[in-house]
């Protein structure tokens, strides 16, 4: 009896969670429906335009899929010099000291502080060594918001790709040890072709988290709704146009930043996805 | 005896007291809840007036600060007693909405916060803030900021003009100004809650474009002045129809209502044609519905929003505005909304006497 309850408990919990998931894309699909029948889908993916005039609207999603994929990508190219030799030292060159264990720690730390400091650290302290630089006159931009998100997205990338360093079996490293090969040529040739698809995969998991990343990139980024000249000028993004603007918007605004927030959603489950299948192919091999 | 006596007076007193605290002062209904939505940039003074208003009348008011637009959908959704709004509704929307009625509770403005070395005293004018915000404008020491600041020395710098990213009441009430004031920023950006600004930077809230003007040179932005007040930052003298340069205070704020006022109180006060002036103030509104009878409401809960409304716009909760960095309302709009409150019914039956 006690069985049977359990496993009913346990398969509705389980249920919910779909249940859940569905419940939030439907919801996104019907309020989004307006604005997608209003600009067309393609047309909204594409314009760059986002016009408030009364009886004139124009929204298009162009500028913030710009201004997304811009910080995540900028965020990402910064994070990889500091996060693949942070895994390195911790999964192969110090795998189990106290050092190794002191720097993941502190590393791992970094994931638990909250975005609001990151936020706020970036503009008191980051944003005047900009402009004091004499990068952009006014310190945020697209430029400053992705720095912040390098560091933020440092322990994403970092303690996934240990774990996948640690799992490279010491038969195949100490054949090459034996061979002579030096360290350098183990890590490049043993290492990383076997953990690679494990460290894509967390470096996935990582881009997954700057994507959706809201607070910090609103204190950042400038909030000018066009597509950023380049990567010192202001833009803005998915996460953030929605956090700016929900408040005020009515009608075809609300429904056009809904549809923001299900492209914004398919693009996050896709890059899971990814990762999640790369993470099975390494398991397997 | 005596003693027993006593105690039985003292518990008489006791419960009348805690009678007391559960009626209204009058004694004449139950203490209500009321709820409200809406605008931001009254809610410091809502606070205060909200907390008397709970110590005289035992009436308690929740008030969600969540920008006007929020504000005026929950009304729409008549999931709450009272809308707050910085934008009266235009005839387009009053139409879409069962009838309503606005009342101004306080006065306030926009001001031109900027951060600039060596300048502490600058004046503007509205088509050169409408040229600075335009991009025309591009560098501080432009023959035109020269000509209105001939004694300050202007830095051959770049001016970075920064504005609210989220929609705003603030927003609207500083581009309805420039739409007054400059007959190419009318036909180009318009006024609105969001706007599409050319140039320069956003940030969100009051707090969040007063966070950008301090701590970046050569800024220029609009800041709600009750917050540019409460926090000491420099703004700037701007110079009104009639041509005099004022700076914003709860005097000339108050002076730009001197002139006329509808019946209905809804008009825009901005670029007001009085002396003393200050070009940018507005009223704030609350606004509720003229039939009260509506989800399930009251005919107490009713009358507690009016008598809050009166409440408001009392001497004793008018006297206290420029304390919390507001402007008093002229006798005049207080008048009319005194008058307006009468039209309000409950199930067709008007409330006040």
């Amino acid at each position: 009896m006690n069985d049977k309850l359990y496993k009913i408990l346990l398969f509705v919990t389980a249920l919910l969670m779909p249940i859940v998931c569905g419940g939030v894309v439907f919801a996104l699909v019907t309020d989004a429906y307006e604005a997608f029948e209003h600009f067309g889908f393609l047309n909204f993916l594409t314009s760059s335009e986002w016009s408030y005039t009364e009886g004139d609207e124009h929204y298009g999603a162009l500028p913030f899929i710009t201004g997304t994929l811009m910080t995540t990508l900028l965020a990402l190219i910064f994070c990889i010099p500091f996060s693949l030799p942070v895994a390195l030292f911790v999964g192969e060159y110090f795998k189990g000291t106290r050092i190794a264990a002191v720097l993941s720690t502190v590393t791992d730390l970094l994931a638990g502080i909250p975005s609001i400091i990151y936020g706020l650290w970036g503009f008191y302290t980051l944003r005047p060594i900009i402009m004091a630089l004499n990068i952009s006159p006014q310190g945020s931009g697209i430029l400053t918001a992705s720095l912040v998100l390098a560091i933020m997205i440092i322990p994403y990338a970092s303690s996934l790709s240990a774990e996948f360093i640690k799992m490279v079996p010491n038969d195949l490293k100490e054949g090459a040890y034996s061979l002579g090969a030096t360290r350098a040529e183990v890590i490049g040739k043993i290492v990383f072709p076997v953990a690679g698809s494990g460290i894509f995969s967390s470096y996935i998991l990582a881009i997954g988290r700057a994507l959706g990343e809201t607070m910090t990139v609103t204190m950042l980024i400038g909030n000018t709704n066009n597509i950023p000249e380049s990567i010192t000028s202001t833009g803005n993004s998915m996460a953030s146009i929605i956090a700016n603007q929900f408040g005020e918007a009515d009608g075809l605004r609300l429904s056009s930043l809904i549809a923001i927030g299900l492209i914004l959603f398919l693009i996050t489950a896709a890059i899971n996805m990814i990762g999640k299948i790369m993470i099975k192919r390494t398991r397997i091999s | 005896m005596k003693k027993i006596f006593q105690s039985v007076m003292t518990l008489a007193i006791a419960l009348m007291m805690v009678s007391c605290g559960a009626n209204s002062n009058n004694g004449s209904r139950k203490a209500q809840e009321l709820s409200g939505a809406g605008a931001t940039f009254p809610l410091p003074f809502y606070n205060v007036v909200f907390e008397k208003f709970a110590e005289v009348n035992g009436d308690a008011v929740a008030y969600g600060g969540i920008g006007s637009g929020g504000g005026i959908r929950n009304l729409r959704d008549k999931i709450v007693d009272f809308a707050g709004s910085d934008a009266f509704l235009s005839d387009k929307e009053m139409k879409e909405m069962d009838p309503v009625i606005h009342i101004p509770t306080c006065m306030g403005a926009v001001v031109l916060a900027y951060n600039l070395d060596g300048v502490d005293n600058l004046r503007l004018s509205g088509d050169v803030i409408a040229d600075i915000f335009a991009g025309e404008i591009k560098m501080w020491n432009d023959a035109r900021l020269k000509e209105l600041n001939p004694d300050a020395e202007l830095p051959a710098e770049a001016i970075i003009p920064v504005f609210r990213s989220d929609g705003s009441g603030t927003t609207f009430i500083f581009t309805d100004y420039l739409t007054k004031v400059s007959p190419t920023w009318a036909n180009k950006y318009g006024a609105g809650k969001s706007v599409n600004f050319p140039s320069g930077q956003a940030a969100k809230g009051n707090p969040g474009v007063a966070g950008v003007i301090k701590q970046t040179k050569n800024t220029i932005g609009y800041v709600g002045s009750e917050y540019a007040f409460a926090q000491k930052i420099p703004y700037a003298q701007i110079q009104n129809m009639r041509g005099e340069f004022v700076l914003p205070s709860s005097k000339s704020i108050s002076a730009a209502a001197s002139g006329e006022i509808p019946a209905d109180t809804r008009c825009s006060i901005t670029n007001a044609d009085a002396a003393g002036a200050y070009p940018i103030s507005t009223f704030t509104w609350m606004i509720i519905y003229k039939e009260q009878n509506y989800s399930d409401r009251s005919k107490e809960q009713a009358a507690a929003t009016l008598d809050m409304l009166k409440y408001i716009l009392s001497d004793e909760i008018q006297a206290i505005t420029s304390e919390v960095h507001y402007a008093p309302l002229p006798a005049k709009a207080r008048e009319l909304s005194l008058n307006n409150l009468k039209s309000v019914t409950y199930d067709g039956v008007s409330i006040l006497q």
